[in-house]
């Protein structure tokens, strides 16, 4: 153990909040405390630790303390470590893209739709290409729902079809077609090598050739996707991670409704 | 049999078997009558052929592909090259090559009788069953030798995508305690009709299953296992539109446990029922012969369905698969039916309806492997909570004796695991393995209470369940979405047309021959 853990001697440093520098919070204002866990390919011992150490002050911690180190597999060493981070962000000048909707619950959304658009709003979802996993789009689409959040297929003023998984982008445009969909959702959660992105481009790339990129309203979600990366690729909006069918459902409600009705 | 914590009534699982048994037999029925495009390769591999064309199609789909184009899949690839073996005096590679350079028609020879082409193919057919037991032999020996794990063994995934990084990850893992290495395959792999050739280094999320990498991974393991003196098993994915032929591969390959569900591919993949059933019934027969220990993906209805209110289903898919393996002749003891820990955390006495249905089914099937599996649904990138619910699943695969136990990553939904990961999820079972090594021999569970409760709700939905498939038959079943939530229609899904009946020149000369051992 670093003799740095049980120090009592009083660190100098301010203890108000100034949210122009941030720094993270251990239990003392401005303390910096940070804990971090890494691998090195190096063999375990004194210089290993070292390593950790210098490496701990590169990425902007003082006072790095290794407080757990093991050899995980010949010439691997595995660290547990805490600094005091130096750097700083503002937070006052944070502008995060988001979701620009009211978020409701199942009833609400329901309620909106039968008093703003009249009809029961149809909805395709899948998750497309080689991506086999379903956990995302059964999350939003399935009656069941996720977390205690209802699905769309549950609410009265959503037609949910959901496709399931390793869907072709070409079938999910045919089956939209089909149903006249008036919104896609996109799910993708394999994201090595950034294939969900080749993916969510091509999908955007084959409805503007089919001119069906403007009829209807196109979401993405997954673990990896953020609202300000859906926007890039072309999509209307992007959930990420704890989002829930009660934002996708209002998001989609009322961009219908800014459509239809202006 | 020792005394029932759960108190079920096995006049029941009796019941549920009888209906369990039904069910399968009405498939095996129409199984036995077809074909696919899959057996047939996989007869090929068998019988020695190997390696791809200049445009890396493998040989075995060559030779499969030409017979379909002609109409002819349904005689079978043993018919058209006993037919070559006599009229050529080539092997069977031979004969593969030349008709792939376009210098050999197979469905053009005269043909020859049903007995003339059995002595022909004969010695092949040894040669491949000799293989098999040797490699048999090897782990046994081996197992002898220098020893194994103890159960529940602890069973780790690798996925980097390249062979020879799998390699590090793996020896890493085995190091570390690991009892059982599974090369998870590249996202999309069981929807190729074909097996990649050679060594593979590129994949999304899993590394391509082909034999070159099985041998790769092979070797690296039996090195591990002499060092650290404990037998590693090696596992891998005999699901999708290759069963049979993975299946072959890992047996050839001297592979020790495979992903093998009667219902996945069909569930999870949309490939077609009646491809799926038949081509699961020669993948079982082979990997029963190969003393190979399959694992059934129940765990997987979990992931969509309610794991509370499904439970059953899961219990009933047991009892389904259980059948459909003794009819491919796989000893209990090679049947890692499959279960899971996938109620949601916030369920107020989650752990008791989970150690309660953990307990259950290791009552009903006190011989098989039990292949346990961890949370993944309720895992939130909140690893510090992460680890703490593996920790409970660990501490539910002890006390009530799981098989083999595969080990829940803390960074579950958010990456491949790092060797990180592993070291500390292998650190958490083998603390919990053996702080809590004797709890089931100790703990009783009490008469009518929420456990005993539970466990006997469960095997009474299943036996309901399985009364009504077996009145209604597993596919009309699997169309009305009884598993997982999922509605499969019988002509739908991929690979239908790789399927043929059986035409009267037919044969399958390794069927029978492993079934007998």
């Amino acid at each position: 153990m670093s003799s740095g853990l049980y120090s009592t001697s009083a660190k100098e440093f301010d203890k108000t909040l100034d949210l122009k520098k941030v720094k993270p919070y251990g239990d003392t204002m401005n303390d910096g405390k940070t804990q971090i866990s890494f691998t090195l390919p190096v063999p375990c011992g004194a210089e290993a630790v070292e390593a950790a150490k210098q490496l701990l002050r590169k990425m902007g911690f003082e006072n790095p303390q290794v407080v757990f180190y093991k050899e995980l597999a010949e010439g691997f060493t595995f660290f547990n470590c805490y600094g005091d981070c130096v750097h700083t962000v503002d937070f006052t000048t944070i502008h995060v893209p988001k979701v620009e909707s009211k978020v409701w619950d199942m009833h609400e959304t329901d309620e909106f739709i039968k008093e703003h658009i009249g009809r029961p709003i149809v909805v395709v979802g899948a998750s497309t290409g080689t991506d086999a996993h379903t956990v995302g789009i059964d999350a939003i689409m399935n009656m069941k729902g996720y977390a205690g959040h209802y699905g769309l297929e549950r609410y009265e003023m959503f037609e949910a079809i959901n496709m399931g998984s390793q869907v072709p982008n070409e079938d999910l445009i045919a089956k939209a077609i089909e149903v006249n969909a008036d919104a896609l959702l996109i799910s993708q959660t394999v994201t090595q090598k950034d294939v969900h992105i080749k993916n969510l481009i091509e999908l955007v790339e084959l409805m503007e050739a089919e001119e069906l990129r403007s009829k209807m309203i196109l979401a993405c979600g997954g673990p990896r996707i953020t609202h300000e990366l859906a926007k890039e690729l072309g999509y209307d909006a992007g959930f990420g991670m704890n989002t829930y069918a009660d934002d996708v459902g209002s998001f989609i409600a009322q961009e219908l409704d800014r459509r239809l009705n202006g | 049999m020792k005394e029932s914590k759960t108190g079920i009534d096995f006049k029941k699982v009796e019941q549920a078997r009888k209906s369990a048994r039904a069910i399968a037999e009405d498939v095996k029925k129409f199984a036995d009558n077809y074909t696919t495009v899959a057996v047939e390769r996989t007869l090929c591999r068998l019988l020695g052929i190997d390696g791809v064309d200049e445009n890396d199609v493998p040989l075995p789909n060559v030779l499969i592909d030409e017979l379909k184009e002609k109409s002819v899949l349904n005689q079978g690839i043993v018919f058209y090259l006993g037919n070559a073996l006599i009229e050529t005096k080539l092997d069977p590679q031979s004969i593969a090559e030349r008709v792939s350079e376009g210098t050999l028609d197979i469905t053009q020879l005269p043909v020859h009788s049903a007995k003339e082409i059995q002595e022909v193919i004969a010695p092949y057919v040894r040669k491949s069953l000799d293989k098999i037991r040797s490699n048999r032999q090897r782990r046994e020996n081996y197992i002898a030798t220098i020893g194994e794990g103890s159960m529940p063994y602890l069973y780790v995934i690798v996925a980097t995508g390249n062979i020879y990084e799998d390699v590090v990850q793996a020896q890493a893992a085995a190091r570390q305690g690991a009892d059982i290495i599974a090369v998870i395959r590249t996202t999309g792999q069981s929807l190729l009709d074909y097996v990649p050739y050679g060594a593979t280094t590129e994949g999304f999320g899993g590394t391509y299953a082909t034999q070159e990498n099985f041998r790769i991974m092979r070797k690296a393991l039996d090195e591990v296992g002499e060092e650290i003196g404990r037998y590693i098993r090696l596992c891998n994915y005999c699901s999708g539109l290759c069963m049979p032929e993975i299946a072959a591969m890992g047996a050839l390959e001297g592979l020790d446990v495979m992903l093998n569900d009667a219902l996945y591919g069909i569930l999870f993949r949309d490939i077609n029922m009646q491809r799926t059933l038949i081509d699961q019934y020669f993948s079982r027969i082979i990997n029963g012969f190969a003393g190979v220990i399959i694992n059934t993906g129940e765990d997987n209805y979990l992931t969509t369905a309610d794991a509370y209110d499904e439970a059953h289903t899961v219990l009933a898919s047991d009892f389904i698969n259980e059948q459909f393996a003794l009819q491919a002749a796989i000893p209990e003891e090679q049947m890692g039916l499959g279960h899971a820990f996938e109620m949601t955390p916030d369920l107020k006495n989650g752990f008791l309806y989970e150690l309660a249905q953990a307990q259950m089914i290791r009552e009903i099937f006190p011989k098989a492997p039990l292949k346990y599996m961890p949370p993944t649904k309720f895992m939130t990138g909140n690893i510090f909570k992460g680890h703490v619910q593996d920790a409970l699943f660990n501490a539910i695969s002890i006390w009530t004796g799981q098989g083999l136990h595969l080990l829940g990553m803390m960074t579950e939904a958010i990456h491949t695991p790092f060797m990180s990961d592993r070291y500390l999820s292998i650190e958490n079972a083998q603390y919990i393995f053996n702080n809590m090594k004797n709890i089931g021999d100790d703990i009783e569970f009490k008469k009518g209470g929420v456990m005993q409760t539970r466990a006997q709700e469960i095997l009474d939905k299943a036996v309901a369940l399985l009364g009504t498939i077996e009145k209604e038959g597993l596919f009309t079943a699997l169309e009305k979405g009884i598993f997982a939530d999922v509605k499969r229609p019988k002509n739908g899904g991929k690979g239908l047309n790789g399927v043929a009946e059986k035409g009267t020149y037919y044969s399958n000369p390794f069927e029978s021959l492993m079934k007998e051992k």
